[in-house]
């Protein structure tokens, strides 16, 4: 009884001491509110209205239709119109445009000829998104054969399944859930013992009866309502700004969230018994950050990704989190059919905090 | 566990790496009495006091507080003593009252009390009005008051204070000591760490430490009458020569100088002592006053720490 009394005390003291503290508590809505219209907005990875030049050097019925029609696709925007494929190289070295259509002087013949391609598509392959965009290209519905032949469109399509418009929020924000809540929670715990010790206040606290664990435990509490806090934000403007549903059941994304927000916590927590100073502790976590963004899925798909780089990912929490937020977001999962990515989450947290208590020493030798 | 002595301990020493920073301290702190430790920065106050709460693990020795054995039992210790460190340690962005209550139920203070004793501390250290005040943007005087609140909340048997009047001004050093003798005569034992004399003379018993050793202990008043050294006073026009002309006598411990006078420490072997020093400023054709003088607390310091300075050399 004594001990969870010491414990609340504790949990007590860091709100108190955060609600005082005006910029972290702005933080704690500023992050998520910047981070969800930063990437919602601006990032996309629906590539459209890639600057374009074509050469017509046919100038024909057909090839005018050809490029009408991919301009219509909205994909490229035809801003230039020249003579040469010499011109078009000249247009892309300079940078002024990302892709070349050229359509050269026997293009209805080839259209006709099975074997040989009637349009060549130059594409700059120095941005790797654009590079990307050469197969959205090849898959338009633009094979042409003559206009005689029935048209060959629809031989290869694509269907998106859980995104069919293929909308960019709906793929990041199940993501960046997982992103920002490990920012801020990291952060936050990282410098709370260590920015104790550099006040002195730590002197003090260890002459108390106040344990290692109570300590540590009273610390993350506060801050996993924080994190729930944050969810909801995020969940709330993705609806709003961006439409991103919540198609499973939104229980099962908060208890996801509630283990994940105490892992973060934790290892925030374990790093922060680990560093002398608040700078190091900021350096630990922008550490932890570059990896988990990278390498769980957030950006690339983790299938792509080497062995050893997909090894280092699965250890990371946020792997597993973004792992269940997709599924329960986007595919309608129950959580129990993804147990294991919990399970991970939840022994990651208790080891976390299992450490960093053992960590902290209530000695100064 | 009602023993005679509230701390003794045995050989405590203590290494940082090579650095030895207390070297075999034997100590005996009576009961409800106010023990100081004096010593210039680095003596190893510090470093002592950290070990005699379990802060520090000692590397040699063994020490017991309040009956209980510091190196394995420092948890069952925290309860019963209170620890004021040398800086201020609450937290600055909480108010006094918060700082209060949060020590207050750390120390598992029950609810129904914790209210009275918080308003009961708030007023003998003189307090209530900044109740509302946030600790951080208090005087030196008051964090000093509010620390020492903070440390004796719970009624501890022991008050640990590490050089707790370091940064306020005279006259909140002279109330901070009216405060100690008050939870003295309560029954409260008090360990302080101080570099001034005058508070080292008013403490109950006193262990001078000087590189991690205790050169001496004992009552301020015993120390002052077995210094094993004759005192001269000497009351000279021109300070600065009469010190020269002294210090040239090979009987001579040490000279200080305080304003216009000169203390002059010769060891008790020395029989004829004052004659020497007169005979020394004739000599030189220094006209001065010469009287034989008791030691002060000072003079038992400069004593004390010439004599380990000698075993080191």
């Amino acid at each position: 009884m004594k001990a969870l009394s010491r414990l609340m005390a504790v949990t007590r003291k860091e709100v108190r001491q955060m609600r005082r503290d005006r910029l972290t508590f702005a933080m704690i809505f500023g992050i998520p509110l910047m981070q969800i219209v930063l990437f919602g907005y601006a990032i996309n990875t629906d590539v459209r209205n890639l600057r374009t030049a074509v050469a017509d050097e046919a100038n024909t019925h057909l090839s005018r239709d050809f490029v009408a029609r991919l301009s219509a696709t909205q994909v490229t925007d035809i801003q230039r119109r020249v003579d040469t494929v010499a011109q078009l190289e000249d247009l892309m070295r300079g940078g002024e445009v990302s892709v070349g259509i050229a359509i050269p002087p026997d293009f209805d013949r080839r259209v006709a000829d099975d074997t040989r391609a009637a349009v060549h598509i130059l594409v700059d392959g120095s941005d790797p998104t654009i590079a990307g965009i050469a197969d959205q290209l090849r898959n338009l519905p633009l094979k042409f054969d003559t206009m005689m032949l029935p048209e060959r469109e629809g031989v290869i399509e694509v269907r998106a399944y859980y995104n069919p418009e293929r909308r960019t929020p709906v793929n990041i924000i199940p993501g960046l859930i997982g992103v920002i809540l490990m920012m801020t929670m990291m952060m936050f715990t990282a410098v709370a013992i260590v920015r104790e010790r550099e006040r002195g206040n730590l002197e003090l606290l260890i002459n108390t009866p106040v344990t290692s664990a109570e300590l540590m435990v009273g610390k993350v509490l506060p801050y996993i309502f924080i994190g729930l806090v944050q969810l909801a934000v995020i969940l709330i403007v993705g609806d709003l700004l961006f439409a991103v549903p919540v198609r499973g059941s939104v229980l099962d994304l908060y208890v996801a969230g509630c283990v994940y927000i105490a892992a973060n916590l934790a290892l925030g927590l374990f790093f922060s018994t680990a560093v002398s100073s608040q700078f190091q502790a900021i350096q630990l976590t922008f550490f932890m950050m570059l990896p988990s963004i990278l390498l769980s899925g957030f950006v690339f798909p983790f299938d792509g990704m080497p062995e050893a780089a997909q090894w280092i990912g699965e250890a990371l929490p946020i792997t597993h989190f973004i792992r269940l937020t997709r599924g329960i977001m986007l595919r309608e999962a129950a959580l129990g059919e993804m147990s294991g990515d919990l399970i991970y989450l939840g022994v990651f947290a208790i080891v976390a905090v299992t450490a960093a208590a053992l960590r902290f020493s209530k000695r100064l030798d | 566990m009602t023993g005679e002595f509230a701390i003794r301990a045995r050989g405590l020493s203590k290494d940082f790496g090579q650095l030895r920073a207390v070297d075999k301290l034997d100590l005996d702190v009576p009961r409800a009495s106010i023990y100081g430790f004096l010593g210039p920065n680095g003596s190893g106050k510090s470093t002592t006091i950290r070990m005699l709460c379990g802060l520090l693990t000692p590397s040699e020795g063994s020490a017991t507080v309040l009956g209980v054995d510091v190196l394995g039992r420092a948890a069952d210790l925290k309860p019963r003593i209170g620890y004021m460190t040398q800086r201020f340690s609450l937290f600055g962005d909480m108010t006094v009252a918060e700082n209060l209550e949060f020590i207050a139920e750390i120390y598992s203070i029950p609810a129904g009390e914790r209210r009275a004793r918080i308003d009961e501390v708030l007023e003998r250290y003189d307090l209530v009005e900044q109740r509302r005040q946030f600790a951080g943007t208090m005087s030196g005087g008051q964090k000093q008051r509010l620390a020492l609140a903070c440390a004796v909340i719970h009624k501890p048997e022991l008050l640990l204070l590490d050089e707790p009047t370091s940064a306020v001004d005279p006259q909140s050093r002279r109330d901070f000591w009216a405060n100690l003798f008050r939870l003295a005569e309560a029954g409260t034992t008090i360990l302080v760490s101080t570099h001034y004399m005058d508070e080292a003379e008013r403490c109950h018993r006193l262990a001078i430490l000087d590189h991690g050793a205790k050169v001496a202990d004992g009552a301020p008043q015993e120390l002052q009458r077995s210094t094993g050294m004759n005192v001269i006073e000497v009351l000279a026009d021109d300070p600065y020569h009469a010190q020269t002309a002294i210090s040239s006598l090979p009987v001579v411990a040490s000279v200080t100088q305080l304003g216009i006078r000169l203390r002059v420490l010769i060891p008790d072997a020395v029989s004829d002592a004052l004659e020497q020093v007169q005979g020394a400023l004739a000599e030189h054709g220094i006209s001065a006053d010469t009287h034989l003088s008791n030691a002060s607390l000072e003079d038992v310091f400069v004593a004390v720490t010439l004599d380990s300075e000698d075993r080191a050399a």
